[in-house]
């Protein structure tokens, strides 16, 4: 039991004076993969059923290498974004902390190894 | 703050069957009673009303209730012409006003509870202090620096309409108890009715203070829990659309800074 009154209370510490950057960007990179991803479907379904041969020659071409590679990294960072998002609805206190930063290094994790994949196929 | 499990002194209960009446044309009401004073866990009490000695709306049948049947039943009401705000619960699933929700509108039984996810006072009375002390933060007033005209501060005809949509509401507190946002964390995120009312005094030609009221928002909880559920427009009893007003705040703070 704390004796605040209602208005401080429902105040807070104010505000943060964020959260506009992180909307417009997850606005940014929602448009980016919405164009991104249909091309890299075809991309990637033309290359399924392939040989290793056949597979690595196509992601060594710059096209479909570069468009992986932002694929990937714009992603993993609208991933990270959102989920963000999701955890701070749903955990509190500590917990919310150490979700969040769990749940960004996986999304940079992930877009390392497949970046490092990628490299390892296109170089 | 997220509890998917009830405390166990929340859970409800079966409640009080009341005698059935005479007659052919009777419903039956399942109404949340919840008493502070008693120690009891809440419980759903069963009412049977006759139909042809009540009026068309729900808050007639409550008012019914506690008149002929059970004077203890506790809710709130005031004008019965869904300007006061005052009767918004729970009916039938969906959060509204019980003065302007017909009878005839809900199928089967008829079950109300009060505004879900704020504390209970009494039966189907929610505490609103916290949602009233978030609408004063938002300053709901005109914010001036220029010195005071003689006469008025002059407003167009077309600035004017801008307001049409948003002073309607009556602060019932149905859309942002609607709203999973404002469940979970309602303590930081303002909600829908208070961000319809900030954005009525942003967009109010009249008003000085726009900078001001969009730094106050600019925070990932007070506005942008918004997930534009849409729920507070679905709900809400005076046909506004808190969405649209929030949606057309986070735009404002784009053009802030893009």
């Amino acid at each position: 039991m704390r004796y605040i009154t209602d208005r401080k209370r429902a105040v807070g510490k104010g505000a943060s004076g964020t959260g506009t950057a992180h909307h417009w960007a997850m606005q940014v990179s929602s448009v980016g993969l919405a164009l991104m991803i249909p091309a890299w479907l075809y991309v990637f379904g033309s290359a399924l059923g392939g040989s290793q041969e056949e597979v690595v020659a196509t992601f060594g071409r710059p096209f479909p290498a570069i468009l992986t590679a932002l694929v990937l990294v714009v992603g993993m960072k609208h991933f990270a974004s959102g989920a963000q998002m999701m955890i701070e609805d749903y955990v509190q206190g500590s917990a919310r902390k150490l979700a969040v930063i769990l749940v960004t290094c996986l999304a940079w994790a992930i877009a390392a190894t497949g970046l490092f994949a990628l490299a390892r196929m296109a170089l | 703050m997220v509890q998917f499990t009830l405390p166990k002194n929340s859970t409800i209960r079966t409640g009080k069957t009341w005698p059935k009446p005479e007659g052919k044309n009777v419903r039956k009401f399942q109404i949340y009673r919840w008493n502070p004073d008693d120690g009891k866990n809440p419980q759903v009490d069963t009412y049977f009303v006759d139909m042809d000695t009540c009026g068309p709306m729900i808050l007639d049948a409550l008012i019914k209730i506690k008149n002929e049947i059970d004077p203890t039943l506790t809710f709130r009401r005031s004008c019965r012409e869904g300007i006061c705000g005052s009767c918004a619960m729970n009916i039938d699933g969906i959060n509204t006003l019980a003065c302007i929700y017909g009878l005839d509108e809900v199928k089967g039984d008829v079950k109300i509870y009060p505004l879900p996810h704020m504390p209970v006072i009494k039966d189907l009375i929610p505490d609103l202090t916290h949602f009233y002390a978030q609408h004063a933060s938002i300053m709901p007033w005109l914010e001036t620096k220029t010195n005071r005209p003689a006469k008025e501060w002059r407003q167009s005809i077309e600035d004017r309409e801008k307001l049409d949509g948003l002073y309607e509401c009556v602060m019932c507190a149905s859309c942002s108890t609607s709203c999973p946002s404002y469940w979970w964390n309602g303590d930081k995120y303002l909600g829908p009715a208070a961000l319809l009312h900030a954005y009525r005094w942003i967009i109010d030609s009249r008003d000085e203070a726009t900078g001001e009221r969009l730094d106050d928002l600019e925070d990932p909880f007070k506005l942008y829990r918004c997930h534009t559920i849409m729920n507070c427009a679905k709900t809400c009893p005076k046909g506004l659309n808190p969405a649209k007003a929030i949606a057309e705040i986070k735009k404002m703070m784009v053009e802030r800074v893009v």
